[in-house]
Order: structure tokens, then C-alpha cells, then sequence
């Protein structure tokens, strides 16, 4: 009998200790819903009310500790607590009436979940005796949401809502974080309950470990100081673990080089000299290739993603493999992982540094680790001044998006938070934004929601009001969530958009370029000289480039919006109109840049293929001196 | 691809068997049989569960499975270590010639005759799925008019329960 237990440290039980129940209230439940979320700590919810969660809705007028943000479309709700969420470390938390309410909710939940963000997603639902009736506004969003939620609740009874809002808030925020939905019953909000705090938790199955094992802290220690060119390959689970300072610690004692991905961006500063940038698909050419060449990999956090690794069966492929994770699923699910360590990536770093300083203090350091990798080195800085990120500017004299969003990251004051939609222009944004600290980087990265951009960066703007927040926006992700610069206005949320305009959505447009013969099928956002006509299938390969969308007029939607809103085609007016956006605080700004529509994003490995096979540009595939053995 | 008898333990919540399932599916893993029922503790249901797999994604479906909230503890149980057992209840075509070769049949397999009417007789029989199989093929010819098959259960061999510890992991939070 092979027993495969359900984590090897059983921890304590999420039990309240020392604290004194408070004797209980006469409450209804709504009142109990609200009392919760204020004894958890919810300072901020985004949602809409509607018929059956209505009576929370009462309850929640009244309090002075839980602001509400009254959103748009429920979409808006959900990726604003997923960018609150991001930016401030805490749990975001979204609300929804039943139906197409909670159903709204399903792409930003989705999102939450790929990239593992605590979320407390609060949903109404039909009266419990209606229930499976097909009632009004009646879906089963705990049906719906089971695979993309890590756990979710149906209440049906008044007095489970306390235990159940505690619990929903523990599963969120401990272990590897994410989304979990509540949804409760009208009648169970209406009913009369009693409250007390805080409410005894009953999670017996639920038992994340945090506290990794020695022996593979140790085994670790010696490939680290074993190897020859080592790699640490940072990702989300550095910036989570709140670890960022450990693994400071760790690069420089080891001078290993460091790689953050897309969700680790801020986890090790852009600046710092043993940073090689970002791995994957559009990842920098040294990221890409020290992963490819290392003999070790040490993974902290990050989940062997199919756009870090490229084609799997050839990535890394003379890397010993130590992946640190705090869900053992990931270690083993992708890469097969020689020490496996399971554990917070705090702790895990913690540990490492410890454990290679007490490798080196025995003498059990090899060469390469006693020099800090000097030849490794030596080859990765040929690399990085051979391969920088670079782009050209356009022939004809307009807007390059690469220079805007450069641009925008040089003149931003210090601390400023960006959050990037889904395409070319979030592409650009990890490349030409440098992030020297955690948490000002939002992204949807698993998902790849375009749309994320203008809610999250409303969240994260709402939970950090002191730091400047700029969303880097396409024109086609603008168009999916611009609804909610109204409740920015409103609610004197002053994000700052710039919205990437090249007229077309550029990422696809990108790939068709590449293989798709230049057929632009669907991807011309723009209008015709001639007039408006159907632009959806035009075939724009014989067409001369073109700049920008102006149906719809972004600056003419943004100001009915209550925006400020500005344009700019010309790169001289650029850092005056930077200037001119960061010097609004007390509106949200959106600027509206025209930007040259044939720009691509490079490096690049195709889908599919290799990270060997990576392109440092169009038709340049890049020297590393083995050309004859490929 | 090998067989493998996993047992779960659950809290005996709503929709656990959803969530079970649902992960299966969506992780593309085959379920080749389910069974489920509650244990000795009424607040803990066992699920047994036969898959088809390799064992890498074997290991994979069991972390993620361990990743449900609900699930408490997940055994596989070797066949050389455990009793499975299937229960099958068939309704054969059976009339004055046949009845007696078919009772034969049923005690050569230590099965229990349940119903028996003037064209068809109702079997019982439990065993390891490899016993069923071999008592159905000899049923056949006769004509199987309907047939039910439980999902297998299993259970260790030896002292040791495995809800143990579960159990005890439940009465501290009571």
C-alpha cells in the first residue's frame, strides 16, 4: 500500500487561537455577510448589485469600513480585485448579483486563477428552494466556476456565511493563492442569524505546506555550487512569497544569473547587474539562451509555462532541474524536476542562502561557484551586448509604440504601478519599462485576458491611492473595458491610460504577418479612407501602413467619460504629452497614441518550436558560436 | 497504461463527486470505475476510484485531486495488498432446459441465484473483476437480458485503516 499523503507537514489547522469569541448578535445574514468582510479586513469591494444580492446590498450602505466601487459590467468588478489584489499584497474582492451577474464574473476569475490571485469572489443566488428550478437569473455558478476557482462555497443557511466568508479568505491568501467564490442563497441573506467572531474555520483537507524540507534545501546547495552555469529562473510564486529581498540575497551571494518571467517582473530589479532579463516566447535573446545552455536551473516559484519553455522536449536540455514550489502539482507537471522542494518561496530562498553559504564554508564549492561563474559570465555579457532589446523607428517619421512605452516608463515618477492589457503592447511594456520593485507590474499572464488593463489598474489605483498608476493599453483591449474610466471619474480613481493605438489588433496581426502570408483576416480595427465601412476582413497587405484607429474617437469617448483625454502622432510632442498626463492627478487622463500599425515584437521563438530557434529579429537568428552542432 | 486503485477520502460534502470528477475530466484522465459510499465516520465518504494511466500522470491526478479542498487523504491500493471487489446483478433468459446448467453456473462461481421467473433468472455474484468477467462469459450463450456492474471497491489488507488518521484529524475540529 502505497501511501501518497496529502501533504507531508500537517500544519496546524486554520483555528483561531487566543482570540475570545465575542457573544453573538441578533443579524440577518446580509448584515452577518457585511460584519465579515469587515472583521477579514475587505477595505474595498468592486460590484453591482441586482435582485439576489440585493440584500447585501443594504447592509453594505451602512458601513464605514468597506468602501464599495460601484463598477461598470461585472468584468471590471473582477480584474480590479485581481489588479487591488496585485498591487497591494491583500485579497481583492469582487460582488455580483445571481445569473448573468455571477457569469460576467467568469473570465476575470479564470484570469485570477492562472495567475494565482487571491481573490474573494461574493455571488448572489436564487433562494434555495428555487434552486435548480431554472428561476430567474438562476446559474450555477459554483458548477461553472469549480475548474477555475481553488475552491468554491454554496451557502444556504444564515448562519454558515461568517465561517464560510473566513474560510473563503484563508484558501485565498495562504498557499499557492487564488480565487474562491461564495455564493450565497437569498434566502439565506434575509434570514435572521446570529454573529459571532471570530467563527470557528473546518478545513481538515486543507493543509498547504510552507516550510520546505532540509535534505532537498541541501541537495539544492550542492548543484548550486556545483554547477557551471547555473540560471535562477524566477517567477510570480518570488513576487507572492513577499521574497523578493531573499532572492537579492541569494543572486548576490551565488552571482548566478537571474531571469524573471512575465508574472515576476519586479521580483529582481531590471537594473541590477545579474539580471538577464525575461524568459519565453518574446523573452530577452540572454534569458532565453542561459536558460537553454545552463546546466542548472533553479526554479523559484514559477511553473515551467509552455510560453517560458518553448517546444518542452528541447528546452534546457543539459539543465539539472531544482523546482521550488508551494503546489507540489507543479513540481514534476512539465519538467521532470531532480530536487523537488516544496515549500513558501520565502522560506525556500532563506534556506538555499544558508544552506550554499554552509556548502562554501565546508570547501564543497566547485570552481565555477568560487569565481562566480566568471566564464558563464563572460558568455552571457556577450549575449546581452550582442542581443540587447532594441527597435527601429519608423521610416516614415510616425509614433513607434516601443518608444511610447518606453517613454512613459522614463518619465514616470518613482513607484508608479503598470498594468498592461494582452498583446504587443504588453509585450513592450515588460521590454522597455524597467521594474525595480515588486508589485508595479500587472499583468494577465496565464490568460492572457485582453481588457485587463483599465479595471486592474482602477483596482490597484483604489487600493494604493498614492501611487501614480498607468495603464499601457491597446487600442483592442481599450475597447473590451473602457467602460470603467466612468467609475474612475467617478470615484476619483485618477488612472492615467495609454491607449497604444496602431488600428488593429497587433499581436494577431503580428502572427499573420509571419505565417499567415500577410493576410489580415479580422485583425483591422481601423476605418477605410473612404468612409466606415465593414472593417473586419480586409486583406491590408497592399495597403500602405497605416496609424491608429479613430472610430471610435478615443479622445471624444474618453472625455464623455469624464477623462481628460489628449492625442498624440508626433514623436516631438511626445515627453510633453507624458508630461502633460503625469501632471493630472485629480482625473483620470487618457492619452491616445497613434502609433505606426507595422511594428512587431521581437525577440521571438515561434509557437511551437524550440528556444534554440530564437530570433533576435526578423531573420536574425542569433550567433552563439554553435552553429556548426545545430 | 496500467490500472491503478486509488482511494479517496472525503469530506462528505455537496458536490464532491463533481468536483472529483470534473477533475478528472478536465485533466483528460479516464475514469475506468467509481464507487462511492460513506465511511464509518459518517462525515467522511470514500471514493474508489480505477484509472487508466501512466504513472507520471498518475502522480499528477493525485497531487491535483490532493488539491481539492475537500479531499482529505488519497491511498492507491495495490492489488497484491488489497481486496477489490465488484457486485454485478444480471437477468439471464433461462426456461426448463437451461435453469439448471445456469444455477450450476452460479454455484461454480459462488454467486446467489436472487429472482427466478419462468423465462429469465436474477443473479448476485461479487468477486474481483476478473471473476465477473470469466461467470458473465459463461452466461452469455444463455442471454444476458440485463445487466448492472458496481463500480470496484477495495479495501487494505492487514490492521491499518487508512481513515485513521483522518478520523482523527476530524474529531480535533469537532
Amino acid at each position: 500500500m502505497t501511501e501518497q499523503a496529502t501533504g507531508s507537514h500537517p500544519q496546524p489547522r486554520p483555528r483561531p487561537s487566543g482570540q475570545q469569541t465575542a457573544p453573538a448578535e441578533q443579524l440577518t445574514g446580509a448584515q452577518s455577510l457585511i460584519r465579515s468582510l469587515e472583521e477579514v479586513g475587505a477595505e474595498t469591494v468592486f460590484g453591482i448589485p441586482g435582485g439576489a444580492i440585493m440584500p447585501a446590498y443594504d447592509p453594505l450602505m451602512d458601513s464605514t469600513k468597506v468602501r464599495h466601487i460601484l463598477v461598470r459590467h461585472e468584468q471590471g468588478a473582477g480584474h480590479a480585485a485581481t489588479g487591488y489584489a496585485q498591487a497591494t499584497g491583500k485579497v481583492g474582492v469582487c460582488m455580483a448579483t445571481s445569473g448573468p451577474g455571477a457569469t460576467n464574473l467568469v473570465t476575470p476569475i479564470a484570469d485570477a486563477h492562472m495567475d494565482s490571485v487571491p481573490l474573494v469572489a461574493i455571488t448572489g443566488q436564487v433562494a434555495s428552494k428555487a434552486i435548480g428550478t431554472d428561476a430567474f437569473q438562476e446559474a450555477d455558478i459554483v458548477g461553472i466556476t469549480m475548474p477555475i476557482t481553488k475552491h468554491n462555497f454554496l451557502v444556504t443557511r444564515a448562519e454558515d456565511i461568517p465561517r464560510t466568508i473566513a474560510e473563503a479568505f484563508h484558501i485565498a491568501s495562504t498557499g499557492r493563492p487564488g480565487p474562491v467564490l461564495v455564493d450565497i442563497a437569498k434566502d439565506a441573506l434575509q434570514a435572521k442569524t446570529t454573529f459571532s467572531w471570530p467563527p470557528q474555520t473546518d478545513l481538515p483537507g486543507y493543509r498547504p505546506v510552507t516550510k520546505p524540507h532540509a535534505k532537498q534545501i541541501r541537495e539544492a546547495a550542492k548543484l548550486i555550487t556545483q554547477a557551471k552555469r547555473p540560471v535562477l529562473y524566477v517567477g510570480g510564486g518570488v513576487l507572492k512569497a513577499h521574497a523578493t529581498a531573499e532572492l537579492k540575497v541569494l543572486a548576490e551571494l551565488t552571482r548566478a544569473p537571474v531571469t524573471t518571467t512575465l508574472m515576476a517582473l519586479g521580483a529582481f530589479p531590471d537594473s541590477h547587474p545579474l539580471h538577464v532579463g525575461m524568459p519565453g516566447m518574446h523573452g530577452a535573446v540572454t534569458a532565453v539562451t542561459a536558460l537553454q545552455k545552463a546546466d542548472l536551473i533553479v526554479a523559484l516559484g514559477a511553473r515551467f509555462d509552455d510560453r517560458v519553455t518553448g517546444k518542452l522536449d528541447s528546452f534546457a536540455p543539459h539543465a539539472k532541474v531544482v523546482h521550488a514550489d508551494i503546489d507540489p502539482a507543479e513540481i514534476g507537471k512539465n519538467r521532470t524536476a531532480d530536487v523537488p522542494i516544496v515549500g513558501d518561496a520565502r522560506e525556500v530562498i532563506a534556506d538555499l542562502v544558508q544552506a550554499v553559504q554552509a556548502e562554501t564554508a565546508d570547501g564543497n564549492a566547485g570552481e565555477a561557484a568560487k569565481d562566480g561563474y566568471a566564464a558563464w559570465w563572460d558568455l552571457l555579457n556577450k549575449w546581452r551586448e550582442t542581443y540587447p532589446l532594441s527597435y527601429d523607428l519608423p521610416a516614415d517619421g510616425s509614433l513607434a509604440p516601443q518608444q511610447v512605452i518606453q517613454r512613459i516608463g522614463q518619465l514616470a515618477p518613482e513607484g508608479t504601478v503598470f498594468a498592461a492589457g494582452v498583446g504587443q503592447h504588453q509585450m513592450w511594456a515588460a521590454h522597455f519599462i524597467d521594474y525595480e520593485k515588486p508589485a508595479t507590474w500587472l499583468n494577465s499572464g496565464g490568460a492572457g485576458t485582453m481588457g485587463y488593463a483599465v479595471p486592474a489598474a482602477m483596482g490597484a489605483k483604489a487600493g494604493k491611492p498614492e501611487a501614480p498608476v498607468w495603464a499601457i493599453d491597446g487600442d483592442g483591449c481599450f475597447q473590451m473595458t473602457n467602460q470603467e474610466l466612468t467609475t474612475c471619474a467617478l470615484n476619483n480613481i485618477p488612472i492615467k491610460v495609454a491607449v497604444i493605438n496602431n488600428g488593429a489588433l497587433g499581436m494577431v496581426r503580428q502572427w499573420q504577418n509571419l505565417f499567415y502570408d500577410g493576410r489580415y483576416s479580422n485583425t483591422v480595427l481601423h476605418a477605410e479612407e473612404t468612409g466606415h465601412e465593414n472593417t473586419g476582413s480586409q486583406v491590408g497587405a497592399s495597403q500602405a501602413a497605416r496609424k491608429g484607429t479613430r472610430v471610435p474617437d478615443f479622445v471624444k469617448l474618453s472625455e464623455a467619460m469624464g477623462c481628460v483625454a489628449l492625442r498624440c502622432e508626433d514623436p516631438a510632442d511626445l515627453d510633453k504629452v507624458i508630461a502633460e498626463a503625469n501632471a493630472i492627478n485629480d482625473r483620470p487622463v487618457v492619452v491616445d497614441f497613434i502609433v505606426h500599425e507595422d511594428a512587431q515584437v521581437w525577440p521571438m521563438v515561434a509557437a511551437g518550436t524550440s528556444n534554440d530557434e530564437v530570433m533576435a529579429a526578423r531573420g536574425v537568428r542569433p550567433d552563439f558560436g554553435d552553429m556548426a552542432d545545430d | 497504461m496500467s490500472k491503478h486503485t486509488l482511494s479517496v477520502l472525503v469530506e462528505n460534502t455537496p458536490g464532491i463527486l463533481a468536483r472529483i470528477a470534473a477533475l478528472f475530466s478536465r485533466r483528460g484522465f479516464n475514469i475506468d470505475s467509481l464507487a462511492v459510499g460513506v465511511t464509518e465516520h459518517p462525515d467522511i465518504s470514500r471514493i474508489t476510484i480505477v484509472v487508466n494511466v501512466e504513472d507520471l500522470p498518475l502522480e499528477q491526478v493525485t497531487k491535483q485531486l490532493n488539491k481539492l479542498v475537500n479531499v482529505l487523504k488519497i491511498v492507491e491500493l495495490e492489488p497484491g495488498q488489497a481486496v477489490q471487489r465488484e457486485l454485478v446483478l444480471a437477468k439471464v433468459r433461462a426456461d426448463n432446459e437451461t435453469r439448471s446448467q445456469i444455477v450450476e453456473i452460479v454455484q461454480l462461481f459462488r454467486a446467489k441465484t436472487v429472482d427466478v421467473s419462468p423465462e429469465a433468472v436474477t443473479i448476485e455474484a461479487t468477486g474481483s473483476s476478473d471473476k465477473l468477467e470469466a461467470m458473465l462469459k459463461m452466461l452469455e450463450p444463455f442471454g444476458i437480458k440485463e445487466l448492472v456492474q458496481s463500480g470496484t471497491i477495495a479495501i487494505g489488507r492487514g490492521s491499518r485503516s487508512i481513515t485513521d488518521r483522518s478520523l482523527r484529524a476530524l474529531d480535533r475540529s469537532a
